[in-house]
């Protein structure tokens, strides 16, 4: 069944709109990337701070955590948070990848103390927080994962290379994925809070995405110093831990709201220039071929829409995790597949990159086609989430 | 405003429920094997092509009155909404149930939509377990009801149908045609018994087994006043009016069968070995099985949506039922193709019960317009 609001959350819903309505910030002075994990400009950072610390202060961020821990101690309230600042048209909240993956991972495995210490600074956005887990040689086999953590009394000593750290330039924390141990794969390693602003042998320095853009960055550890109170659940239970914060990973990509283009948008945004290109005696939109390719990623963006829809009829779905594990490979497909035709119908123009006075759309179309395989690739490929899709529900074996 | 779940419940569920229960019991895999693909020169080779089906079956499917589902209850149905229809014509589909139903419920809904004198007596017809197809598709194949190569010469109270109506449905298991015959005020729908006067039904010669389908010549067949559907010139409008909901039928068909391919090809991915793994260990294997899972679901999605929106009349119903027909035909293609391909080589095979879907789908897939066509339509719509 559909949820329907509870009178307590209704009258939460009908607060947390109006003071949207009342609060929404002017824009900054220059454009937000459309993405939290993009942000790369301090001027961006200072104002996307400032947002998600007044939406904590009014209630709209870690609603549903409790109090004790900085939270407002309810129930199924920031579901409708993130619903209504969704349809709000505000901007983003810039710690996602803390209030997505850091917070619900340390609510479950952190001790009293650490809940106490790290959660409402990160609620707050006085704390950033970024992700280590990737390494050049640890992408979709995370569990290969080599940076190290060796133990030095009370401490541990990591040394490593941590890449796709979105965030890490301005992150005060990171969660952070060490091998504690060469025997074991998956037992050798352990779950880490590492400190990352000033902190002696870390360098953070920006990689450089596929579009010339930045947005993410890579961290190597020189014998960087982490306390023992600093580790999350015991040594060795590192890949339990890290399963949890990949199971609340989709979770911080939806939670990153706002700001970025919606596929609703893409394609009345493909519709529209197709009805502006010149092609023979007409416009792209007269040639069947084109139009069957936009109609189709119509077709795709609904059934997108409706199976959101459907998930939540108990009737309507033969498997708990069927659809929900569909969503993340199938939208970033869908919109790596418009922003492509886009692209195409742009013709010889569709050279033109976003600097060029004459690229169409600002050169939109082919930013927005480079930068679409981040999120084909992040969080799990494509390939991962097929892979996931086919053991969880469908019960095939694991493929190696 | 909407209702969140479509629509679908208890009383939906429960119909579904029991429909998927009664055709797993009474008309499981091997029963259906032995129905319809019993012997491969019986199937292509005699002619005419043998009726598959066991009107036992049919008769027990209208005690359940499932053929009452869609007609109103002033006309003696149930009245049941859309989303019912759909979830019913869904578990047709995964049985790949060999019966009139799905020509009888497209008729009933096109019939629902036309208020000449006819209409409600064939509705009440229906609703007492009559078998009727939509005779309106012309040699060419063409959906539009324009075209039909049948004409109506209108003569006072009566009228005389002379013609050819080709790609009838079910056409040997329906004891009434709803004729779409053309005169000079435009196309009128015309009521006539399958046995009357002047009616004779060439079988064709099909690949889908579970079906069949044949060419209705209609030589001064004499239709009278109050078997008179809809006046001529309203023909048109009641069809296009109902095509929404025809699409939803044939689109749900196609997605109950889906499902059973997918199940069954994922089940032999977990069970037959090679290289000493179970063949979905091999990414090769497992993607094509999600990605047609992935298909499935975005069709089924359409489906309940444009059932939805039909049941509310929203404007949208139009492209989202068209939707859902391109998305269910293009996911069945998909995943027949790869239910045969991934059961090498026993899928090449006749007796393996993949052939059977496969047929099924092949042909639903070109009922009221492949996906080319939806998109085509729906080019125009955004």
């Amino acid at each position: 069944m559909a949820k329907k609001d509870t009178p307590e959350q209704a009258e939460f819903r009908a607060h947390a709109r109006k003071w949207l309505e009342e609060n929404r910030p002017a824009p900054p002075k220059t454009r937000l990337p459309e993405l939290a994990i993009e942000v790369a400009l301090e001027e961006h950072r200072d104002y996307l701070c400032e947002w998600q610390k007044k939406c904590y202060e009014a209630g709209l961020v870690a609603c549903d955590y409790p109090t004790e821990y900085g939270g407002g101690g309810h129930s199924g309230f920031q579901r409708i948070a993130n619903q209504e600042m969704g349809r709000a048209d505000v901007p983003f909240l810039i710690n996602v990848i803390g209030l997505g993956m850091a917070a619900p991972t340390i609510l479950h495995h952190g001790s009293d103390e650490q809940k106490k210490k790290y959660l409402p600074p990160l609620f707050s956005a006085d704390e950033i927080w970024c992700q280590g887990f990737s390494e050049p040689g640890a992408g979709s086999d995370l569990a290969s994962a080599q940076t190290s953590a060796v133990r030095d009394g009370d401490n541990w000593v990591i040394n490593g290379h941590k890449v796709w750290t979105s965030l890490a330039t301005f992150a005060k924390w990171m969660i952070l994925l060490a091998r504690s141990s060469n025997d074991h794969k998956y037992n050798g390693l352990t779950y880490f809070v590492a400190p990352i602003a000033a902190t002696e042998g870390v360098t953070v320095r920006p990689l450089i995405k596929i579009t010339g853009g930045t947005g993410f960055n890579e961290v190597l550890f020189e014998d960087v110093v982490v306390s023992d109170d600093m580790r999350l659940d015991d040594i060795g239970k590192g890949w339990t831990v890290a399963m949890t914060t990949l199971t609340h990973e989709r979770g911080a990509a939806e939670g990153a709201g706002g700001g970025g283009m919606g596929i609703e948008e893409r394609i009345d945004g493909l519709i529209e220039l197709a009805k502006k290109t010149p092609r023979g005696s007409g416009t792209a939109w007269d040639d069947a071929v084109i139009r069957d390719r936009i109609v189709q990623i119509a077709i795709r963006a609904a059934g997108l829409r409706h199976t959101a829809r459907r998930g939540r009829v108990d009737g309507l779905i033969e498997h708990p995790m069927r659809l929900p594990l569909q969503g993340k490979v199938v939208m970033t497909e869908l919109m790596q597949d418009a922003a492509q035709i886009g692209l195409d119908l742009t013709g010889a123009a569709g050279s033109l990159y976003l600097k060029d006075p004459n690229a169409p759309d600002g050169g939109d179309w082919s930013h927005a086609y480079l930068n679409s395989y981040g999120m084909t690739i992040a969080a799990g490929t494509s390939e991962i989430q097929r892979n996931i899709l086919g053991e969880r529900v469908l019960g095939m074996a694991k493929s190696k | 405003m909407q209702p969140k779940d479509f629509g679908f419940g208890e009383d939906e569920k429960m119909l579904r429920d029991s429909a998927r229960k009664f055709l797993s019991d009474t008309l499981p895999i091997d029963k259906l094997r032995k129905l319809v693909a019993a012997d491969h020169v019986d199937a292509y080779e005699s002619d005419p092509q043998p009726v598959f089906y066991d009107e036992a079956i049919w008769k027990q499917i209208v005690e359940l009155g499932w053929t009452t589902l869609a007609v109103p209850e002033q006309s003696g149905g149930a009245g049941m909404k859309t989303v019912a229809v759909v979830a019913l014509a869904e578990e047709a589909g995964r049985a790949a149930l060999p019966s009139p139903l799905i020509a009888t419920l497209i008729a009933t809904a096109i019939v629902r939509e036309a208020d000449g004198p006819g209409a409600s007596k064939l509705l009440e017809r229906i609703a007492a377990g009559e078998a009727v197809s939509m005779a309106m598709t012309d040699a060419q194949g063409s959906w539009e009801a324009e075209d039909t190569d049948v004409v109506a010469n209108v003569a006072g109270d009566e009228t005389k149908l002379s013609g050819t109506a080709c790609f009838v449905q079910d056409a040997r298991k329906a004891g009434v045609f709803v004729v779409a015959a053309k005169s000079a005020e435009g196309v009128g729908l015309y009521c006539t018994d399958a046995d009357a006067p002047g009616v004779t039904v060439h079988p064709d010669q099909i690949v889908d087994l579970t079906r069949d389908q044949g060419r209705v010549d209609l030589s001064e067949v004499l239709v009278a006043a109050d078997n008179v559907i809809a006046a001529p010139g309203a023909g048109s409008g009641a069809i296009e009016k109902a095509m929404p909901t025809v699409l939803a039928i044939v689109a749900a068909d196609l997605v109950g069968a889906a499902e059973w391919q997918l199940q069954t090809t994922a089940e032999y991915a977990r069970t037959r070995t090679q290289f000493d793994h179970p063949l979905g260990f091999f990414q090769a294997v497992k993607h094509p099985i999600v990605d047609s899972m992935i298909a499935i679901d975005r069709a089924r999605s359409l489906v309940y949506a444009a059932a939805c929106d039909i049941d509310c009349g929203d404007a949208t119903a139009e492209t989202t039922a068209r939707m859902a027909k391109s998305a269910a035909a293009d996911a069945s293609a998909y995943v027949s193709g790869r239910s045969v391909q991934l059961h090498g080589g026993i899928g090449f095979t006749w007796e393996c019960d993949i052939h059977i879907y496969f047929k099924r789908q092949q042909h639903n897939q070109m009922l009221y317009g492949d996906g080319v066509y939806q998109r085509a339509k729906l080019g125009d719509l955004l």
